[in-house]
């Protein structure tokens, strides 16, 4: 049931403990950096005062623009010959940001990545294969390795080449699968083009959804076609990447491995501690990782603290499913609003289909929002009456959702462009 | 019983010239179109000449669609001939969701399709009235 039975039920007491003894390593190492050391002194924090997590409140979080100003070497913290790895942002939008990794360093979260593996069932005997893009991208490497470190025969095949994968979960009769939530939907389609049922031609029990946030009906849904039990994971290259948090298979929320990280939940404005059960950002504290620490990382990733021990005994404590980021939300008429929210209201319908797209337009000084939703085939009975009532009734879900109501628009199959990669569900028309 | 074929289609140009052109493509007739719509979509009714045919290629090519039976009457093309329909029908409290008609032999003969809640019941009635009601075989020789 456990990888490491007396590190994943450690007493929160003992968990404290560790975490404050690592977390004393880790500002002490932290201070090799340049980026720190001038943090440190910028702010007049003298670093042995730093002893248990409450005392990290008194260091200004460290943020994306951070890292990416530290580019190169601003965040390395050992000489460059004893880092055997680095991961890399695409830098789309300008300088990337870089994560070194000593080989103590990948060994540990190859543990994390196998500790997570376990915890939703993937044994040695199982196939595993690996749907997610390798290279500079650290959801192929990192799950890669850790499936490995399990035992389970890894299938290497990257992201994409959907007739290449479908051939393989054939053949190989792959058990355990690492996707992306949206490509997972368009893959059953082209599953079923073939003439294959994701249910009866192949065996895969185990899915683990990753890279892209998703809502549990959208889960529910990829559950359904394949008919296989499908765990949602989170991570970040920023923070090794993923295997930071990943759900046991109560399927309720993702432990977050505290032996490794501090986690906070902090009001984006503000910056406090969010109350649990509250939605806020997540901020982690790398706590076992030389390379390159990182203090009070603000991910940008929104979610709430879980404070409930969980069922299956681990100790380490959950967050929720990631709720959106603080760059996807989108004010609209003076609300804040976050598409997952949309998602989630959409997918409960059956009669939807699994495409979407929310479009942000401003007539005459006011701001009009256009659901587009798919209509499923197979649900449509011919009536128009229907339609028009499930077209109402998502409105008012909506409504009652979001607290505006957006003009909701069905359209026919396939005229929503198919998602390739990570999606991009909002289109925003409005001339700020 | 005949049947009908309900396709869900956005109102956009271009949509009704593709599924006729689909048809049209595999040699199906069409006999009889009706579109409604509202808030931007629509339905298309279309009694085709091999509805199950015609199924198949519009399911192919991914328009929502839908087969249906629906009752055809045969009616002489004078005035009082939907009365009588509706007359026989409204005494038997079957209410008509939807209803259509077409002219086969310029004023001689003419079809009613008519969509009901209680299909087989209606069936029975208007047979017992002496109406004359076709199956999807008589409307492709029409
Ligand atoms: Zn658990």
């Amino acid at each position: 049931m456990y990888w490491e039975k007396q590190l994943e039920t450690i007493p929160r007491e003992e968990l404290s403990l560790l975490q404050a003894e690592r977390l004393k390593k880790t500002i002490a190492n932290a201070q090799r950096t340049s980026f720190y050391r001038r943090l440190f002194s910028h702010n007049k924090i003298d670093p042995e005062k730093i002893k248990s997590p409450e005392d990290l409140k008194f260091i200004p979080p460290t943020t994306k623009v951070d890292l990416r100003e530290g580019f190169p070497f601003g965040f390395l913290a050992v000489p460059l010959e004893e880092a055997v790895r680095l991961h890399s942002s695409s830098g789309t939008t300008g300088t990337p940001t870089v994560i070194y990794y000593t080989a103590s360093d990948l060994d540990r979260w190859t543990n994390q990545v196998a500790r997570s593996m376990y915890a939703v069932g993937m044994r040695k005997n199982d196939v595993f294969q690996n749907m997610m893009s390798y290279g500079l991208f650290t959801g192929g490497l990192g799950m890669h390795y850790g499936a490995e470190r399990l035992g389970a025969l890894t299938i290497p095949i990257g992201a994409g080449n959907s007739k290449r994968q479908i051939w393989f979960l054939k053949f190989f009769k792959s058990t355990a699968i690492h996707i992306i939530p949206s490509y997972a939907l368009l893959l059953a389609q082209l599953i079923k083009a073939e003439d294959l049922d994701p249910r009866q031609d192949f065996n895969i029990r185990i899915m683990l959804l990753g890279a892209e946030p998703h809502s549990e009906e959208t889960r529910r849904r990829i559950e359904e076609i394949y008919g296989a039990k499908a765990y949602n994971s989170y991570g970040l290259s920023e923070v090794n990447g993923p295997g930071v948090a990943f759900e046991c298979v109560f399927q309720e929320g993702m432990h977050l491995w505290e032996d490794y990280y501090i986690l906070e939940i902090l009001n984006p404005q503000t910056l406090s501690p969010t109350p649990p059960g509250e939605v806020g950002e997540i901020v982690l504290t790398t706590i076992y990782r030389d390379a390159t620490p990182l203090i009070r990382y603000r991910t940008g990733d929104l979610a709430s603290l879980l404070e409930e021990p969980c069922p299956c005994g681990r100790t380490h404590r959950r967050i929720s499913r990631i709720q959106g980021r603080t760059d996807d939300m989108f004010i609209f008429r003076g609300v804040n609003i976050f598409p997952m929210q949309i998602e989630k209201v959409l997918m409960s319908n059956p009669e939807v289909g699994n495409n979407y797209r929310i479009i942000l337009e401003r007539e005459d000084y006011r701001d009009k929002m256009i659901v587009e939703v798919e209509i499923k085939p197979e649900l449509f009975l011919g009536d128009l009456q229907k339609l028009a009532r499930l077209r109402e009734r998502i409105q008012s879900e909506l409504h009652s959702e979001i607290l505006v109501t957006p003009e909701v628009i069905l359209v026919e199959p396939g005229s929503i462009p198919a998602p390739e990669g990570k999606v991009q569900r909002v289109i925003d028309h409005r001339q700020l | 019983m005949a049947r009908q074929l309900s396709i869900f289609a956005e109102n956009k140009p271009g949509r009704i010239e593709k599924i006729t052109r689909l048809l049209s493509q595999e040699g199906i007739n069409i006999r009889a179109i009706t579109i409604s719509s509202a808030n931007g979509f629509g339905v298309i009714k279309i009694l085709a000449s091999e509805p199950q045919k015609a199924f198949e290629v519009l399911r192919n090519h991914n328009f929502p669609v839908y087969l249906q039976e629906v009752i055809a009457v045969v009616m002489n093309d004078e005035p009082g001939g939907l009365h009588r329909v509706a007359q026989a029908l409204a005494e038997n409290q079957i209410n008509i969701e939807d209803a259509y008609g077409f002219v086969i032999k310029s004023g001689e003969k003419a079809v009613l399709v008519i969509q009901v809640e209680n299909q087989p019941q209606a069936h029975n009635i208007l047979e017992r009235n002496g109406f004359q009601l076709l199956t999807d075989e008589e409307i492709y020789q029409l």
